[in-house]
């Protein structure tokens, strides 16, 4: 990965190992729940988030299932929905789902997966650290996030004004969000918010500490793997972009609560400026999601190709540009608010600017595969259908930057499959293809190879028969976020769907996979890769000693 | 730590209860204050006891936390390596606070760069108000009396904590001692002019003159950018207080007293926001009203 070898003072492979049996863990309760070993916090939030994406994923079999044929069925009086109770059976509640889905798979899915799991797990070990800077503040971060969860949770069940919850969609934005849902459900779902941000802010205070402050001895900068890289522009986007929406959300909360008048045009405010507040953290939250993903893939597409990672300074200098350009393009999701158009000259030409960094990765991981001795184990084919729908997503996202196609497409189909194809299919492609990669590592045992590529294929297939029609529905003119549509659009829909259930088998042979190597507890091995992994984690045992590098390592340049 | 041979300068903190029950109390206190504005879950609207005690629990959980802070400092734990850490923890934090007070600011120039743009408004009160700066209505502050006052004291607290400092540095306990005790006194004086302040502008009605239903939009901002600044210095204020407590109590060495350093970086980034707030909320913008 970086252009640096390890060496140890003495014992080479496995490190740490030799501690193994010293490793004073603390009695179970203490151990899990007033955790400040951050391997141990990034298993609670790898586990918080399998959970999450469940939850989130049931709520998209809800949104599928109505969808399959025109007319409402299950979100209506009488159906099996509603004699379940937990989601109101209406048009509402098909609402709160989208809004629901929306937020728990962002908030509670993508972002504990990758920057609170694998960042916390992994961002110390290969910088050499034998911890993250704040091991107590790291817990109050995972804490908190449950805290925000529960909190989400509870706004599902009390009123929100037009019925139960809320479902103004995940970008809440006013008049519907102030004047539209006047009841307590979304009071819950700013203060969820709030606490979501103090757990993301307290956690990007702590990467950034760490990964300048605890580095090995010649771990510099420029031979930080790219997945520390990763994790410190994305935790940089979030110190600076998480303070302006919770200040976007607080206002709200006042506009609701207190009189104020900010976003209330009777009181000379503008629901377009919290649009503008919104998107200006809303935006780089999106590289937020992607950009550990690209760090993941970057490993694995180097492990199994047997070669260090092509252009490694351009891919890391590639984040740090795809960071700060997404601080300046916000404006394009609000292309259609009566925008000024020399504004939308410079937000379109602005957004595509971002597609240059982002080819200079597409194509480094494609030149890193090139010659190489490929190994199609089950995280390369994450990281390859990553590769491949990401760029689908990407290019997608070119065409909706044009402020004058956009017209044409805002809050169409076409926007739902753009922002599924680089999400939904390239952060989650991203998290598993880190899963498997890291799976004995984590976990310290091996999963099994034929489950871990079934559930690939499965889910490749699926995903792509859910999201590809939606670009023909988009292009048709079907509006997002509606209960209903007309018979035109009935057949995509109704393959969509059927995407949807290959999709749901491909999630149910991955629980199979975690329930089988938890029953059958094949022994890790330190590196199951063999040559190609060439960043520290893989010098210590799997699973990592308790606290490991009690020496710390020393890091030279290659070839001395 | 150190069961066995540990051969590095880190700290390894041992677990605590603190970030679970925290966010218990977080949790509580977010659904404490929604009982309170709305009533929810079967508990009447008006209802103040959970919100009082999530932040009760709150404040404890802060108190305990820091005081294992502040044990593991006494007790050798901040190495240099470690106190470095708690600098760069501190800066990025200030970094964050800054990005919620371009928040604010954002929404202020919004208000008072865009005015004309209100008189596209369908609403024939905001586009007859908004047509003048300030807006028919609204009365601003002469920023020439309580604002300059506040701005010169606390200008002099900035130079109070840095005489502090300085004296710390040197051993100088008495003077140090003598430098915050005036700094606290400085920062409690500017709360208490600017809740006058308020008081008048409530009294006055200058920013909720009924002749105008629109400068709803003037006293929120104002009171949005102000009123958070005025909680910082609220938090600021404390913060220096707790160290003066702690001087007192005999804690910090003229090499190590981060917490100390921390609080002073606090008071001056809530100093140079003020410059800001008084800048342009005050002065730049105060428009013609101004008597």
């Amino acid at each position: 990965m970086s252009t640096a070898t390890y060496s140890a003072h003495d014992d080479t492979v496995p490190h740490g190992a030799a501690h193994a049996e010293h490793d004073h863990k603390p009695s179970f309760f203490v151990r899990w729940f007033f955790s400040t070993n951050h391997k141990d916090i990034g298993l609670l939030y790898i586990m918080f988030a399998i959970m999450a994406g469940l939850i989130g994923g049931a709520l998209s079999g809800l949104i599928r299932l109505e969808l399959a044929e025109p007319g409402i069925q299950i979100f209506t009086a009488g159906s099996w929905l509603s004699k379940i109770g937990i989601i109101e059976a209406s048009k509402q509640g098909y609402n709160v789902v989208v809004t629901a889905h929306a937020l728990i798979m962002i908030f509670f899915m993508v972002m504990p997966a990758m920057i609170g799991g694998f960042g916390n797990f992994f961002v110390p070990i290969m910088i050499g650290a034998p911890d993250m800077a704040f091991p107590r503040m790291n817990n109050i971060s995972f804490w908190l996030l449950v805290a925000s969860f529960c909190v989400l949770c509870t706004s599902l069940f009390v009123d929100g004004g037009p019925g139960r919850g809320f479902g103004g969609g995940w970008t809440m934005y006013p008049p519907l969000s102030t004047i539209g849902h006047t009841g307590p459900a979304f009071d819950l779902v700013i203060l969820s918010l709030h606490l979501a941000g103090a757990s993301s802010i307290l956690g990007a205070i702590n990467f950034i500490t760490t990964i300048f402050n605890m580095r090995a001895p010649g771990m510099t900068l420029h031979r930080m793997p790219l997945f520390v890289w990763s994790v410190l522009v994305t935790v940089f986007l979030l110190l600076l972009s998480l303070p302006v929406l919770a200040a976007a959300i607080a206002m709200r909360l006042t506009d609701r609560n207190f009189g104020t008048s900010f976003f209330n045009p009777a009181g000379g405010g503008d629901p377009v400026m919290y649009q503008h507040l919104f998107w200006f953290f809303g935006h780089p939250e999106v590289y937020i999601l992607i950009l550990p993903g690209f760090g993941m893939i970057s490993h694995v597409v180097a492990t199994f190709s047997r070669k260090p990672v092509f252009g490694y300074l351009a891919m890391a200098y590639a984040m740090v540009a795809i960071g700060v350009v997404g601080f300046v393009v916000w404006a394009h999701h609000m292309f259609t608010v009566g925008l000024n158009v020399n504004l939308q000259a410079y937000f379109s030409a602005a957004t595509m600017i971002i597609a240059v960094p982002t080819g200079i990765k597409i194509f480094s991981w494609i030149a890193t595969m090139w010659g190489g001795s490929i190994d199609f184990k089950t995280p390369m084919l994450f990281a390859i259908g990553f590769i491949f729908l990401f760029t689908v997503g990407g290019v997608t996202g070119v065409v909706l930057s044009n402020a004058g196609v956009d017209y044409s497409f805002q809050d169409t189909y076409y926007v739902v499959a753009h922002f599924h194809y680089v999400l939904s299919l390239g952060a989650v492609f991203a998290i598993f293809a880190g899963f498997y990669y890291w799976y004995e590592k984590m976990w310290g045992v091996k999963y099994n190879e034929f489950l871990g590529a079934t559930h690939f294929w499965l889910m490749f297939v699926g995903v792509n028969i859910v999201f590809f029609p939606m670009h023909f529905l988009g292009a048709q003119g079907m509006p997002r976020r509606y209960v209903d549509y007309p018979t035109a659009f009935a057949f995509w829909n109704r393959v969509s769907t059927d995407g949807y259930m290959i999709t749901v088998a491909g999630i149910a042979v991955f629980v199979v996979m975690l329930a089988e190597s938890a029953i059958r507890r094949r022994k890790a091995v330190a590196n199951p890769w063999g040559d190609g992994a060439t960043t520290l984690e893989w010098t210590l045992s799997s699973p990592p000693p308790y606290h490991q590098f009690n020496d710390l390592p020393v890091i030279e340049a290659e070839g001395h | 730590m150190a069961d066995h041979a540990v051969h590095h300068d880190y700290h390894l903190v041992k677990p605590s209860p603190w970030p679970l029950v925290g966010s218990i109390f977080g949790a509580m206190t977010a659904i404490g204050l929604v009982m309170l504005l709305k009533g929810i879950l079967g508990v009447p609207k008006g209802t103040p006891w959970v919100l009082c005690m999530g932040l009760a629990g709150l404040l404890f959980t802060m108190g305990a936390w820091w005081a294992d802070v502040v044990k593991e400092a006494n007790e050798g734990d901040h190495t240099p390596v470690v106190s470095l850490g708690l600098r760069y923890g501190m800066i990025l934090f200030i970094a964050s606070e800054i990005m919620f007070f371009v928040a604010w600011f954002w929404m202020f120039f919004e208000m008072a760069l865009f005015h004309h743009v209100r008189t596209f408004s369908p609403i024939d009160e905001v586009r007859t108000a908004w047509a003048a700066w300030p807006p028919k209505g609204v009365e601003t502050i002469d920023p020439w009396h309580f604002p300059l006052i506040n701005t010169l004291t606390l200008l002099l607290s900035g130079t109070t904590i840095t005489w502090a400092h300085h004296a710390l540095q040197h051993g100088d306990r008495k003077n140090a001692r003598n430098g915050l005790i005036l700094t606290v006194i400085l920062g409690a004086m500017f709360s208490c002019i600017q809740a006058y302040e308020y008081r008048e502008i409530i009294i006055e009605k200058l920013f909720f003159n009924e002749t105008s239903t629109s400068g709803g939009l003037y006293g929120s901002s104002f009171f949005m950018a102000t009123g958070f600044h005025g909680f910082h210095v609220m938090i600021g204020t404390i913060f220096l207080l707790v160290c003066l407590i702690r001087l007192l109590n005999g804690a910090f060495t003229p090499r190590q007293h981060f917490g100390f350093e921390a609080a002073a970086w606090y008071w001056h980034f809530v100093d140079v926001v003020w410059l800001f707030l008084f800048a342009f909320i005050y002065v730049v913008f105060q428009g013609h009203a101004a008597t």
